[in-house]
């Protein structure tokens, strides 16, 4: 084959290919850096939960830290289990959170529907107050939430870790939005059917609304299995506490055992991590619907 | 609009749809009830009780009669000495990470905004630190810490051994140590509030910029930045605020909370101590009121800079 002379144009398009090859590569090697960074505690806390205990702190400054050496199996889950009662407050963190989200989604969306779509008096002050409500922050309300519950002996409850979440104006808000922009078209063929707002709400837009639920489903367990603060105040004993707080108990009661403290992070973690990898999409989309109301 | 029709002629089927509005309205009042008390429970009732309660010497369990205290407990707060220190660490606290954390996040949102392979992959691996909670994520990093730990053995190779501190038991650098924290664990969040906003700049506006000669970072600054305006501002105020909220770090990775010698103590810590601690709950009540002060005016400025969709500008 014979070579042809390039044009000018032709080797100033091979010129823009090679540097656009030599900005692809560098935004990998960037991306890939950046991914240790986020992915490096994840794996550690894995790796050392797996871990002889002593090995765990010896092994924290090198690259032995990512070797599950020597090997222990599930050790450290039990013995955290027994010392933390892991299994107890696991289970606990899981009764909460379920019944802030399950009973959340029936009372946050209803009421964003009513406020979206029916006819009544009063509607735009509740509508203005819900907006007013989203910015109060929770640690906020703690200390007059801690007087009133401690006064009605709510104290040491799972009720008392429930109930103030169930309500969420932010969530309200995002249903209420959600329910404006479905057709009402819709719903009034169901009316023309002669079903009234309750059958509507039930069997027509419900069953529509199936991606916001999801995504308020994933951020109200996101935001109640790691409580922390209200927990710390309305929890004593460990009949009740959720998870995040048991982790107090390694730092008190010395030897401090690292591959106890990282099974139990551990364990803490995986839920989230599998439910996250799983409802990917919705997560992301809940996140950046979070933001919308900016 | 009809005129109101007297009793006498009002005709079946008007009846009816008067009848079909009373059912809706006692419907719509059956669906906001529940939320509705429930918010006012565990909402408006603690907020209302927040202001109340800090004029008072209320205490948690006392057989005292509460007693009314005027701003007592304002005037012991605002000149304590330990709320100023708490207080400007949450300052120096978003001084740092907001500028740091909202670049960052715009960084990353820029890299995976590129439509390349892999890019979803790399979203989510960025994102992974939301879902830790962040409670396995402080003991995770008071390991990684530790003065022999992973972080000092990446400084002293990068440093050459010029930079090597015992973080959480440094006054200096236990607070910069729960910063890296935060942004880690915070960081994903913004990103995709940042994409969200990016993938919303119309496409035609980069077209036009580059066809008349702007540079890739002219079109940053003149296309990308105004187009980002409003989800900008969202992430600086709501980075701001949870700064303010900063806890769960200083309750756990310290030796003792807000250590050493009070160099992570932040207006939370003080909340908890003061209102639950110490049980002067009238007292704790008046620091959450001056941290709903803090939030609310916060968020006013973020409503003043955001522009309305569509505003000329």
């Amino acid at each position: 084959m014979t070579a042809q002379p390039a044009t000018r144009e032709e080797t100033k398009l091979a010129s823009m290919e090679r540097a656009r090859r030599r900005n692809l590569i560098i935004q990998y090697i960037l991306m890939v850096l950046l991914a240790g960074f986020f992915l490096f505690p994840l794996v550690f806390m894995f790796v050392a939960a797996l871990k002889d205990d002593a090995s765990v702190l010896s092994d924290s400054g090198g690259v032995t830290a990512f070797i599950p050496d020597p090997w222990v199996g599930f050790d450290n889950f039990a013995s955290a289990a027994e010392r933390a009662s892991l299994w107890r407050v696991f289970f606990n963190s899981v009764i909460i959170s379920s019944f802030i989200v399950g009973l959340g989604l029936v009372v946050n969306s209803v009421f964003g529907y009513a406020l979206a779509r029916l006819r009544f008096r009063g509607r735009n002050v509740l509508i203005a107050m819900v907006i007013a409500l989203i910015i109060i922050p929770f640690e906020a309300l703690a200390v007059p939430l801690l007087y009133i519950t401690a006064e009605l002996g709510w104290l040491d409850t799972y009720h008392v870790q429930i109930l103030p979440f169930v309500a969420n104006a932010l969530f309200i808000y995002l249903f209420y939005t959600f329910f404006l922009n479905v057709p009402v078209s819709l719903e009034e063929a169901a009316r023309v059917d002669g079903a009234g707002p309750v059958r509507t709400f039930v069997s027509v837009v419900a069953p529509l609304a199936r991606p916001a639920y999801a995504t308020m489903a994933i951020l109200g367990f996101l935001f109640s299995w790691g409580q922390f603060l209200w927990p710390v105040l309305v929890t004593r004993g460990v009949d009740v506490r959720p998870l995040p707080l048991g982790i107090g108990v390694f730092k008190t009661t010395p030897p401090v055992q690292w591959g106890d403290i990282m099974a139990y992070a551990a364990l803490m973690t995986l839920p989230v991590l599998i439910i996250f990898l799983i409802f990917q999409r919705y997560f992301i989309q809940g996140v950046a619907s979070s933001g919308v109301k900016g | 609009m009809t005129a109101v029709p007297t009793a006498g002629e009002k005709t079946p089927r008007k009846r009816a749809a008067s009848g079909a509005r009373k059912s809706e309205s006692r419907v719509a009042w059956a669906f906001s009830a529940p939320a509705l008390i429930l918010l006012l429970a565990f909402t408006v009732l603690p907020f209302a009780l927040a202001f109340f309660l800090s004029f008072t010497n209320q205490r948690l369990i006392s057989p005292l009669p509460t007693r009314f205290v005027g701003i007592d407990n304002y005037i012991d707060t605002l000149g304590s000495a330990t709320f100023w220190k708490a207080f400007f660490n949450n300052v120096w606290f978003v001084v740092v990470v907001v500028p740091v954390q909202t670049a960052f996040a715009l960084w990353l949102a820029i890299l995976v905004n590129r439509k390349i392979p892999g890019r979803v992959f790399f979203r989510t691996v960025f994102f992974l630190p939301v879902v830790t909670v962040m409670a396995a994520a402080a003991v995770i990093w008071s390991l990684l810490f530790n003065a022999n730990g992973l972080v000092n053995a990446i400084m002293e190779t990068v440093t050459f051994g010029a930079f090597s501190p015992d973080w959480l038991n440094s006054t200096t650098w236990a607070l910069p140590a729960m910063m890296i924290v935060g942004i880690w664990q915070g960081v994903g969040f913004q990103m995709v509030i940042l994409l969200a906003a990016l993938q919303d700049v119309p496409e035609v506006l980069y077209e036009a910029a580059s066809i008349d000669g702007a540079s890739r970072w002219e079109q940053f600054l003149n296309v990308t930045l105004p187009g980002i305006r409003n989800g900008l501002i969202f992430v600086i105020t709501v980075t701001t605020i949870l700064a303010f909220r900063l806890f769960d770090q200083v309750w756990i990775m310290p030796r003792v909370p807000g250590g050493p010698l009070d160099s992570t103590r932040t207006m939370m810590l003080e909340l908890v101590e003061t209102g639950f601690g110490a049980q002067a709950i009238g007292r704790g009540a008046a620091i959450a009121v001056i941290f709903f002060v803090i939030v609310l005016v916060l968020t006013l400025v973020q409503r003043r800079f955001v522009r309305e969709e569509g505003e000329v500008t």
